[in-house]
């Protein structure tokens, strides 16, 4: 018997690819799987490029790129059915919202700051972009619920980041979820910062995926720039919620390539050491190099799948463009599903007056 | 027909609407096994179930923001917030997350959702339970806010509210629970949301209240009367949407309004119906508008609470004054 807790030991994260993109050992993910999320990675990687410059030159607005975690996000999305399971988002997740059903021209508009990019088309099964950190945990817990509830075997994922893990909301909706035994998967993504607030100075723990103990839930702890090793990870919490087993806490360790957002300036406390670190392990040269090495991927293949991102973006980029520019009615849109008197006045007034 | 408690009528309707439709869940503090704290729930776990009358883990939050996420699944969840002075700990999730729901998702999702509550003064209870934050709600577009203070209204508003496909706050009033009894019909009706209903008609002052605020109206209306003072009370029933039309319409037949609230003076509901007022009757007011209120401190510790929250004695006092002004 002991007074205390014994003193927790480092670890290392679950990893399937070297960050050479070798296999370790056997991999799960099939090949088409894997290219099909090759492409969605880079598709991210494109868009990402592409709405930078464009925010640079004032045609796009204030955005989080997903760069240097698409092997997470899009890792833990291809587990998914987007028939049946469900998505919480935070702001950074745009391959996972896209694989989901989510068109990529929605995204475009709502950081472009035009309310079309609310739009969540019928049968897409996402809840809206979470600006409130962890807000949409929460929620998450509740749509699992309301599906076991109703006899459904969907999954609710929710992700999360390691600043936001610090929120009420997060501790609150980790013990629920336990207690309720929901089918929701919290996915964490530690990309190392909440803006310029680094990792360490977010928790004392030893890693995120530890608090799962605490909350009677499963945990895992896994290389999130390693494709194959999140989608492994991800395909067997997925199975057990979808079976009745309950939530699971999945701490993807990754890195924030990019700015916090666009607005962000990272060299005034991301070291360029920190940053070296990351390029030798860039998720989409890692499992590049593994579908090459596997046969699976050549020049000319590699060279149709970037066009085949490039006119997407430019397809996306140029509806979101082309959409006319939101009058004040759409102040008024979709606020109450029943309107009443003072509320159509005010609407009234507002259509009435030509000037802002 | 049958006279009920404030807290019969609440507890018999729930019954019913969970009866009525199997997507209707009550989840809260101590909802199930204990029937909640006031009983508002009581039966409700053994006759529907622990998976549809559901104890959850204290944190209002969470609470609250699962709620919202069996909405958008296809509940129709009821959730009790145990006292509105612990909306504090929710409020994040009702004013940013359950409010603006639908808009943020341009009407993908609904928000089917009641957020029941007790609220205000008056029953003795420790530090922080009592506060009547029903402004902060009544800020927050999106959300809709009623008051009954009837067990008649109660059960019609929460009737309607479980119909609309808004989220809707249902607070109740913690010290008409047990005292306010009236007749309720036993068949199923609704009260409009929105709706403020004159509940004693008089000539020479019109008061605006809702709740319990509403029966302290009429008590002071009856000892005023023995003074020659004729007191018209409107009960507003509806914070969300606001009833401006009722206002207007009975303020104007009277010439004076008293807003008559539990909340601080600044930034209380009150502000906004005299605004109102002003705007919609300037020309029919013989007197300012004048509001009678809790003053701009917290709420205190019980065995003070009585200075705090308007008496009839206060309220039977500052409308004798109201009289005295002339043009």
């Amino acid at each position: 018997m002991t007074r205390f807790t014994p003193p927790v030991e480092a670890i290392e994260p679950f990893r399937l690819l070297d960050t050479s993109g070798s296999p370790l050992g056997a991999t799960e993910m099939s090949p088409a799987a894997t290219l099909e999320a090759f492409e969605w990675m880079l598709l991210a990687r494109t868009f990402d490029e592409k709405a930078t410059s464009l925010q640079r030159q004032g045609r796009f607005g204030t955005f989080s790129s997903v760069r240097g975690q698409e092997a997470s996000v899009v890792g833990a999305a291809s587990a998914l059915d987007p028939s049946r399971d469900w998505i919480a988002p935070q702001y950074r997740e745009l391959p996972a919202i896209l694989r989901h059903g989510m068109p990529l021209e929605n995204f475009a508009l709502y950081f472009m700051g035009h309310p079309g990019g609310c739009v969540i088309p019928d049968g897409v099964n996402i809840l809206p972009i979470q600006i409130s950190l962890a807000a949409q945990l929460p929620q998450a817990v509740g749509v699992a619920w309301g599906l076991k509830q109703q006899g459904k075997d969907g999954v609710v994922t929710t992700f999360v980041g390691d600043g936001a893990s610090s929120e009420g909301d997060f501790h609150e909706s980790l013990n629920l979820a336990g207690v309720l035994k929901a089918p929701v998967i919290f996915f964490l993504q530690n990309n190392g910062w909440a803006i310029s607030t680094p990792r360490a100075k977010q928790t004392a723990g030893r890693t995120f995926a530890d608090r799962a103990a605490g909350y009677g839930i499963h945990g895992a702890y896994v290389d999130g720039n390693d494709l194959l090793a999140v989608n492994a990870v991800m395909t067997e919490a997925v199975e057990r919620a979808r079976s009745g087993e309950g939530p699971t806490l999945i701490e993807s360790l990754t890195w924030r390539a990019g700015a916090h957002n666009t607005a962000d300036d990272p060299t005034k406390y991301v070291t360029d050491a920190d940053h070296e670190a990351w390029i030798g392990t860039d998720p989409i040269e890692r499992i590049e190099a593994y579908l090459r090495e596997a046969g699976e991927l050549d020049d000319a293949a590699r060279a149709q799948i970037g066009q085949r991102c490039a006119a997407e973006v430019e397809r996306a980029l140029g509806v979101a463009q082309g959409t006319p520019a939101a009058g004040p009615s759409a102040l008024f849109d979709h606020v109450y599903a029943e309107p009443f008197a003072r509320f159509s006045q005010q609407r009234d007034t507002w259509l009435q007056t030509k000037e802002v | 027909m049958p006279v009920k408690t404030m807290i019969e009528s609440i507890r018999e309707t729930l019954a019913d609407e969970m009866a009525r439709d199997e997507r209707v869940m009550v989840i809260g503090e101590d909802v199930g096994q204990l029937g909640g704290v006031f009983r508002a729930t009581e039966g409700l776990q053994t006759k529907f179930g622990a998976d549809r009358v559901v104890d959850m883990p204290l944190a209002e939050g969470v609470i609250v923001g699962a709620g919202l996420g069996l909405a958008m699944s296809g509940m129709r969840p009821v959730v009790e917030i145990q006292f509105l002075g612990f909306g504090h700990q929710a409020f994040h999730q009702i004013g940013q997350q359950v409010a603006r729901l639908r808009y943020r998702s341009a009407g993908r999702h609904s928000v089917p959702m009641v957020i029941r509550a007790p609220f205000g003064g008056g029953v003795r209870t420790p530090e922080l339970h009592s506060d009547a934050f029903e402004a902060f709600y009544a800020h927050c577009p999106g959300l809709k806010v009623v008051a009954p203070a009837t067990a008649h209204d109660a059960k019609g508003l929460l009737t309607a509210a479980l119909e609309t496909d808004d989220p809707v706050l249902f607070l109740e009033p913690l010290k008409g629970y047990r005292l306010q009894r009236d007749e309720v019909p036993e068949e199923r009706y609704t009260v409009p949301i929105g709706k403020a209903q004159i509940v004693r008609e008089g000539a020479d002052v019109t008061v605006i209240a809702w709740s319990a605020a509403t029966q302290l109206a009429l008590a002071a209306a009856e000892e005023l009367a023995a003074s020659g003072v004729d007191v018209q009370v409107l009960d507003l029933r509806s914070l969300v949407p606001l009833d401006v039309e009722g206002v207007a319409a009975a303020v104007s037949t009277t010439g004076r309004a008293v807003v008559l609230h539990e909340a601080p003076l600044t930034g209380g509901f009150g502000a906004e119906l005299a605004a109102t007022i002003q705007q919609t009757c300037f020309y029919d007011l013989i007197a300012p508008v004048h509001r009678i209120t809790a003053p701009d401190t917290p709420y205190p510790l019980a065995g003070v609470e009585d200075a705090y929250v308007p008496s009839q004695s206060r309220v039977v006092r500052e409308i004798k004054a109201l009289m005295e002004v002339a043009p």
